[in-house]
């Protein structure tokens, strides 16, 4: 193969002088950047390149990689790169990348930290992990085949995660001859889209990863190719790490250092701006003030820390901050708000449920939020916004996000960290999304709690009763509305003022637009979970007699109760039990098929792990079931 | 405004103090494990830079196998001193009553002593978290890893089902009996640890500097003769010579390399000039291709 020597010898500093080298390399910054492209683009081909001219692989890798490529590479006799950055041994057999690689290399200028993501649409959410911690991409084209609908939807991904700096590397230059033409139409075919998507600009390099032109030095094969090599511009690109550091000072507290009574150390990583003692800062939410007195580090203290460091931060004022709350300067606080319009990548086979509680995770905040169906899905392919109920797997939507709660936030495109969040399942604890805040509603900054002279304590002291929800659940036929009906009744004759909401009956009036699908089961018990706690507030025991399947909804409706007043009652009747009564016809009308989305047949029941009470009507009679509600309920 | 341009050891010690005090505030009951080398002693430190003035509120735990280099238990007890912090030892008592050594069992002495160990030590505090020092560049198979590497109840790894990790986000979220492995300097590489134990002045093991050590040549790898448990061949004699460390593991499965180098400088030279990777002087990697891919999925950190 037609290798040039690495035009990157190793410094000959090294060897001469190791101190002087050692002072010059520790002055070195980083960047952090992105490769995109499909298998065939030559990606894994163009990063071994550059591991390899960078001088990061060593005899032993490098007799491994000879072995490999004779055996299993691509590439006949000759070394196949690639190989090197196939890391598992499952991917490597079936000869894709599946997942997020980091690599890392170094010139006497930069530490690079590479993420290496595989382009495929079934990716995007790889791809859109590896770029959001990236300050540039690399999006590979091949330059027998030019501006693909791949390389708009890398485009798109790397611009909606904010990356500004982007390098369109027309590989496999090789293949087409060096030919000028072909390198200047692409060049012009992605000007057009880029600007039509809002990239502002590019930096198009004419390679080949294979031979290895135009990757550490300019290459003779490319006369008319002015601009730098691939590695020079990635190392003398301008990083953006200090831009950051112009905005208003902003640092997400992360822990409360207390290691005895006289100090409090206020822990964080600065999302923006720099900080000094003696500044003013506010705590948001919650709005005190206070000046900085310390930046505490161990070896002694600093007068200035800026974006991007992890600090220790003590306070002039005892003021109350805990971990979530963010100090702002006092000046210049940060929005507040706790209802937004998000851009939200799905990462999870399940879909989205709208109206389901997530635990939303921002800064050093975890929230409950609740996510309304997406004002429109984005063809990653097209850019084109399409209709859609929900976000399936890698589907990129524009949504409205409730949270519980008031959070500080900035918006995405000026801030990650403060603008950036997660999505957690609240069952199986994976991270099911991920999202920018692009705006706050108004609606949210409107309308306010009014304050009433008689609250909740008052209008329980008036029935002197302790308000409760009893959460009936159970599959259908059970005998929910059996036991319920009995417990009211028993519990008007104690003089206990009480409501029975029943599924049938609510699906009558106040939930008649909503059918059986999961997303409008959610909200049938998200709309009654919020007339129960209305009840509460009035003094009132509420039973409900609901199927309600799902356990995030249970757990959401426990959530908007106060601790201690929700009893969550499993009915627990075998299915071939209730399927045998069938007191509504209604099972075998499923059995039919002409009743979809029925739980237990074609909808799932997820029995609750841990009922305050738990009934087995198999042995238990429903006088009895109610006998054992009203001792739980009034000991 | 002047910004003030950080450099790439400042970005990287500022990211995993960030990882630390995340785990610190969500673990309920997190543990650093110490192995005692360079990559131990860097993540010690960041730990003490992490939660300054308080000591780091964590212990140290080492999974040790009897068979480490006597420097090393001198450091492990001297580290776990000055910084103040609790130092769990555990040793696999069932390998211990088998004799488990790296001369007769050869891979079962990894598995038990280190796999087993781990795993028993984990279970028996019921720690939820354990920081590892692993770093993604010492290997292909650990370039995917994630910074939160989630193990299930009974300790697996499953490539398939680790989470997506975006910004500075960690979804630190599990069930009861599942545990994560954090690992801090993930984007640290050996020459980063070098160069930040040197502008530092962190204390490392001095096996990682040459000095004349008794030495015997084992199936192309120097071995140091550490102690009298050592197996001889018969008519062998260990012979002197200027060996240094560049990983530190099991006395008879670490491979010294010939070397002047005792200042750190000189070390770092040494390592900038070689052309063999780290990995190299451990015996358990040439087992098979792929074998660190296997060991993480039983559970090897």
């Amino acid at each position: 193969m037609s290798t040039q020597d690495p035009i990157y010898k190793t410094d000959a500093l090294i060897a001469e002088d190791i101190d002087a080298y050692l002072t010059a390399h520790q002055h070195k910054t980083m960047l952090r950047f992105l490769t995109c492209g499909s298998v065939d683009d030559g990606k894994s081909t163009l990063i071994g390149r550059l591991l390899y001219d960078s001088k990061m692989i060593f005899e032993d890798q490098l007799a491994a990689l000879e072995a490999d490529s004779r055996r299993i590479g691509t590439q006949g006799q000759e070394i196949d790169f690639a190989l090197l950055v196939d890391g598992l041994a499952a991917e490597r057999e079936q000869g894709i990348t599946i997942d997020v690689a980091y690599r890392f290399f170094a010139t006497e200028k930069r530490k690079f930290i590479v993420a290496d993501t595989p382009g495929h649409e079934q990716y995007t959410r790889n791809m859109v992990t590896g770029a959001s911690t990236a300050d540039l991409a690399v999006i590979l084209v091949d330059a027998r085949k030019g501006v693909l609908t791949q390389t708009r939807r890398h485009s798109y991904l790397v611009h909606l995660l904010g990356i500004r700096q982007i390098v369109l590397a027309v590989n496999k230059m090789d293949l087409v001859s060096y030919d000028q033409a072909v390198f200047d139409r692409i060049r012009a075919d992605y000007a057009a889209f880029a600007q039509g998507i809002g990239i502002a600009d590019f930096t198009a390099i004419p390679i080949s990863g294979f031979k290895g032109d135009n990757i550490t030095a300019v290459s003779a094969n490319t006369p008319w190719y002015t601009g730098p090599a691939l590695l020079p511009h990635l190392e003398t690109v301008e990083v953006e790490d200090t831009r950051d550091q112009t905005g208003a000072f902003r640092m997400p507290v992360q822990w409360v250092n207390r290691p005895n009574l006289d100090f409090r150390g206020f822990c964080g990583l600065i999302a923006s701006g720099q900080v000094r003692p003696g500044d003013a800062v506010r705590v948001l939410p919650g709005g005190k003030t206070s000046t900085v007195a310390r930046i505490v580090a161990l070896e002694g203290d600093r007068d200035l820390a800026v974006a991007g460091e992890s600090v220790t931060l003590t306070l002039a004022d005892e003021i109350d901050c805990s971990r979530g709350q963010v100090l702002v300067a006092a000046q210049d606080p940060l929005e507040v708000a706790d209802q937004f319009e998000a851009t939200i990548v799905w990462m999870d086979e399940a879909e989205l449920v709208p109206g389901r509680s997530y635990w939303l995770k921002i800064g050093t905040q975890t929230v409950a939020a609740t996510i309304h169906a997406p004002k429109y899905e984005v063809n990653v392919n097209t850019q084109e916004h399409l209709a859609s109920k929900t976000l399936d797997l890698n589907a990129i939507g524009v949504a409205v996000v409730t949270t519980d709660r008031q959070i500080p936030f900035a918006p995405y495109a000026e801030n990650r960290d403060l603008g950036g969040f997660i999505l957690i399942d609240r069952h199986t604890n994976h991270t099911v999304g991920a999202g920018m805040i692009r705006f706050a509603l108004r609606r949210a900054q409107n309308i306010h709690w009014q304050a009433t002279d008689i609250g909740r304590t008052h209008h329980a002291a008036m029935k002197n009763q302790k308000p409760a929800v009893l959460w009936l659940t159970g599959l259908s036929g059970s005998g929910k509305s059996t036991i319920a009906n009995i417990v009211e009744r028993k519990l008007a004759r104690m003089n206990r003022h009480t409501f029975l909401l029943d599924g049938d009956n609510v699906r009558h009036g106040l939930n008649k637009d909503l059918g059986f699908t999961e997303a409008d089961r959610v909200e049938n018990i998200r709309r009654v979970g919020e007339v129960a706690k209305l009840m509460t507030d009035a003094g009132l025991i509420v039973i409900t007699a609901f199927i309600s399947p799902f356990r995030s909804e249970r757990d959401m409706v426990r959530g908007m109760m106060q601790p201690g007043e929700f009893m969550e009652i499993f009915v627990d009747t075998p299915l071939e039990v209730a399927e045998g009564r069938d007191v509504k016809g209604l099972y075998a009308k499923a059995r039919a098929g002409q009743l979809k989305n029925f739980t237990g047949i074609d909808s799932p029941y997820e029995a609750p792990e841990a009922p305050e009470l738990r009934i087995d009507t198999t042995e238990t009679t429903p006088e009895q079931a109610a006998d054992l509600i009203i001792a739980r309920l009034i000991p | 405004m002047n910004a003030k341009t950080l450099t790439h050891l400042q970005r990287l010690e500022a990211e995993s103090i960030h990882i630390l005090r995340e785990v610190a505030a969500e673990a309920e009951k997190p543990v650093m494990l110490y192995s005692v080398g360079k990559d131990s002693a860097v993540m010690l430190h960041l730990a003490k830079k992490a939660f300054h003035p308080a000591p780091p509120p964590f212990p140290l735990l080492h999974v040790d196998t009897t068979w480490k280099f006597r420097d090393m238990y001198v450091m492990r007890e001297k580290a776990a001193r000055t910084a103040g912090m609790e130092l769990l030892i555990h040793q696999n008592p069932e390998a211990k009553a088998k004799g488990i050594n790296p001369f007769d069992h050869g891979p079962l002495h990894t598995d038990m002593w280190k796999t087993e160990g781990l795993k028993q030590a984990l279970d028996l505090y019921g720690f939820d978290v354990a920081f590892g020092g692993a770093r993604r560049d010492e290997e292909k198979s650990r370039a995917k890893e994630r910074v939160f590497s989630f193990r299930s109840a009974n300790h697996r790894w499953d490539p398939k089902n680790q989470r997506p990790e975006l910004w500075r986000l960690y979804n630190a979220r599990k069930a009861k009996g599942e545990s994560v492995r954090v690992f801090p300097i993930s984007n640290w590489t050996e020459l980063d640890i070098w160069q930040y134990i040197h502008l530092e002045g962190i204390e490392i093991v001095p096996l990682y500097f040459a000095a004349p050590r008794p030495t015997v040549d084992r199936d192309g790898l120097i071995l140091m003769v550490d102690d009298d448990r050592f197996r001889l061949h018969p008519g062998e004699v260990p012979k002197m010579r200027s060996v240094r460390f560049r990983t530190l593991g099991c006395y008879p499965l670490t491979g010294a390399v010939e070397s002047t180098a005792t200042t750190l400088p000189q070390v770092i030279q040494e390592m900038l000039l070689t052309t063999t990777s780290e990995r190299q002087g451990r015996a358990i990697d040439h087992d098979q291709a792929a074998s660190m891919e296997k060991k993480k999925q039983e559970g090897y950190f």
